[in-house]
């Protein structure tokens, strides 16, 4: 049967869920997957609660609608906790990771119930190490790769180098930057 | 070869319209169909394209400008979704009646109102009656090739009529997935180039478009309007035989799943089809012999197909994702019964209106539907024929 990945991410418009969605939907095509990789809209502003979903798999998926039962949940600010039900359906044996600089278990009681494994990456203070500014994307994006193993990281990292060429083909100083920051994302997760 | 790539509903469009080169795109933008026409002023200012891209005030004013730019004998394209595709109502008359054969990539969303953008068909559903032909498609790689096939069948002598190439907004049209792409070389090869008889531009030919029509000819115009797009049913399947040698992908005015031996189908369009068809894989290894009929054409409506599709089937439902009301049922639901008359036995046909809005239909929703064809062949009662599914109530004409 086609084994399929279905990982749910929650963020705040403006902060690139749905960016970070499209490119491990990107990474996991690099890497011979089927994807889906889609948002789903409200209003469109600011700040507003926004999901984003990918399936990877290795036959191609055919269904079209959102994500109920995920194996995975991506929070990308951890303000939403209070407002957004996030584990909602998340399968027991799978996992949420959460950006923050705190403690994993420190979020279970926040998490109504939820008994599966916590990860937190302190994705703010790697991007502006690397990056001289908060752009959470890619070390959300290292830390779904690391905590789900949906793809083989040194492919992964390999991969994204080459698409960061030929994303920044005309600001190539970014480049390094962009590199260094997932790979200590990749090393940073904290969590089971 | 085909190219393996990934890409979003919109980006597919934008790129066949690219490998295409029409000669004139007018737009204005409206989501979620805005990706089109900004991916496609992107290649333009990259200067990919040679084609004259024409930012109007309105969609009244983008399709008259498709139709000045076909009528002068080029080649005319644009994109909109629900409202904008409303504004243009006027102009989608006017258009095919003068048999100028344009393209519009529609995203199809929810018609105001009140005011939601997300999915649904009652924008080019609205429409059915405009005289333009409408292929609809379940991802992003139907979207593409049915873009390809477009002007080949829409410019045919035999039909010349505009074409509605339809995709489901953001399910299809945001959503990045796997795509087979062609060779821009292969493209321009297939869809060749356009060869109007007559056109404005022609100082050999002089004439004149859009004049009034008295008594006497009007309804001898209507006719052969009508007749041609009788004839678009047969361009439809040269063209998807010659892309099927051509490319190797099969298509047609409908598409079957699992009906040789099916006594519960479906019957509907677009992006649900995907999700119908997991959930057949599911029930039909339970035993239950459940199928599918997904409409690729709904203008030309494929009468005979379903009818021939649906003649061993005991129970079907149609699903509309428009709500239409009659007061009695959608649009595709009172189409396939009209189609089904003619069966020396009709199966139970019942209607179900989901997805309204952008409300998601999972695969559990059509399980549900399924489940309620095999109560219905169990008890030997239909029961309530027009039903509302996934909206919060407790009536009975809710599944």
């Amino acid at each position: 049967m086609n084994r399929i990945t279905e990982i749910r991410w929650h963020g705040r418009g403006g902060q690139g869920a749905k960016t970070a969605c499209l490119l491990l939907a990107d990474a996991a095509f690099t890497a011979g997957k089927y994807v889906q990789g889609f948002p789903e809209y409200g209003p469109e502003r600011m700040g507003a609660p926004i999901t984003a979903y990918n399936r990877i798999s290795d036959e191609r998926c055919t269904v079209h609608s959102n994500i109920y039962e995920p194996d995975y949940v991506v929070v990308v600010d951890e303000s939403l906790l209070e407002s957004v039900d996030v584990t909602a359906g998340l399968k027991k044996d799978g996992a949420i990771v959460i950006n923050s600089a705190k403690e994993p278990e420190g979020f279970r009681p926040l998490l109504n119930g939820y008994q599966g494994r916590i990860f937190t990456i302190d994705a703010r203070s790697i991007s502006e190490k690397h990056l001289g500014n908060y752009f959470p994307n890619t070390p959300m994006l290292a830390a779904i790769v690391k905590v789900s193993k949906v793809l083989d990281e040194d492919q992964f990292a390999a991969d994204m180098e080459e698409s960061f060429h030929h994303k920044f083909a005309s600001k190539p100083q970014v480049i390094e930057g962009n590199m260094n920051c997932l790979k200590e994302s990749l090393k940073e997760v904290k969590g089971a | 070869m085909s190219i393996k790539d990934r890409m979003s509903g919109n980006e597919a469009i934008a790129y066949a319209m690219k490998q295409i080169e029409p000669d004139v795109f007018a737009a204005f933008p409206i989501t979620p169909s805005t990706e089109i026409p900004q991916y496609f002023a992107q290649y333009v200012a990259d200067g990919k394209v040679s084609t004259e891209f024409v930012t109007v005030e309105s969609e009244h004013s983008s399709m008259s400008a498709c139709m000045g730019a076909q009528a002068a004998g080029c080649r005319a394209v644009t994109a909109t979704s629900s409202a904008g595709l409303a504004f243009m109502y006027e102009m989608l008359y006017v258009v095919a009646s003068a048999r100028l054969p344009v393209t519009l990539a529609c995203v199809n969303r929810a018609l105001t109102g009140p005011i939601n953008i997300n999915n649904d068909h009652s924008d080019s559903m609205g429409a059915r009656d405009s005289g333009w032909i409408q292929l609809y498609a379940e991802n992003n790689q139907e979207a593409y090739d049915n873009y390809l096939q477009a002007m080949r069948i829409a410019e045919r002598p035999d039909v010349r009529l505009p074409i509605m190439i339809c995709q489901d907004g953001f399910i299809t049209s945001h959503a990045v997935e796997n795509i087979l792409l062609e060779t821009d070389e292969k493209v321009k090869a297939f869809v060749g180039t356009y060869e109007p008889e007559n056109y404005l531009l022609n100082p050999d030919m002089p004439l004149a478009v859009g004049p009034y029509d008295t008594c006497p000819y009007y309804m001898e115009h209507k006719v052969q309007q009508a007749q041609a797009m009788k004839n678009a049913k047969q361009a439809i399947l040269d063209v998807a035989a010659d892309f099927e040698r051509t490319f190797g992908r099969r298509y047609g005015l409908i598409e079957e799943y699992c009906m040789e031996d099916a006594e519960a189908a479906l019957v509907l369009i677009g992006s649900t089809a995907g999700t119908a068809r997991a959930c057949i894989d599911e029930m039909r290894r339970e035993g239950k012999k459940v199928g599918l009929i997904k409409i690729r054409s709904f203008r030309p409506f494929p009468a005979e197909e379903i009818a021939k599709a649906l003649s061993g089937v005991r129970a079907a439902a149609v699903m509309d994702k428009s709500e239409g009301f009659s007061g009695c049922g959608g649009p595709v639901y009172a189409e396939t019964c009209a189609a089904c008359i003619t069966l020396p036995k009709v199966p139970k046909l019942i209607d179900v209106v989901y997805g309204l809005g952008g409300r998601d239909c999972r695969m559990e929703d059509i399980r549900r539907v399924y489940d309620h064809l095999y109560e219905i062949l169990e008890t030997g009662e239909t029961g309530p024929v027009y039903l509302h599914m996934g909206q919060r109530s407790n009536e009975k004409e809710v599944l």
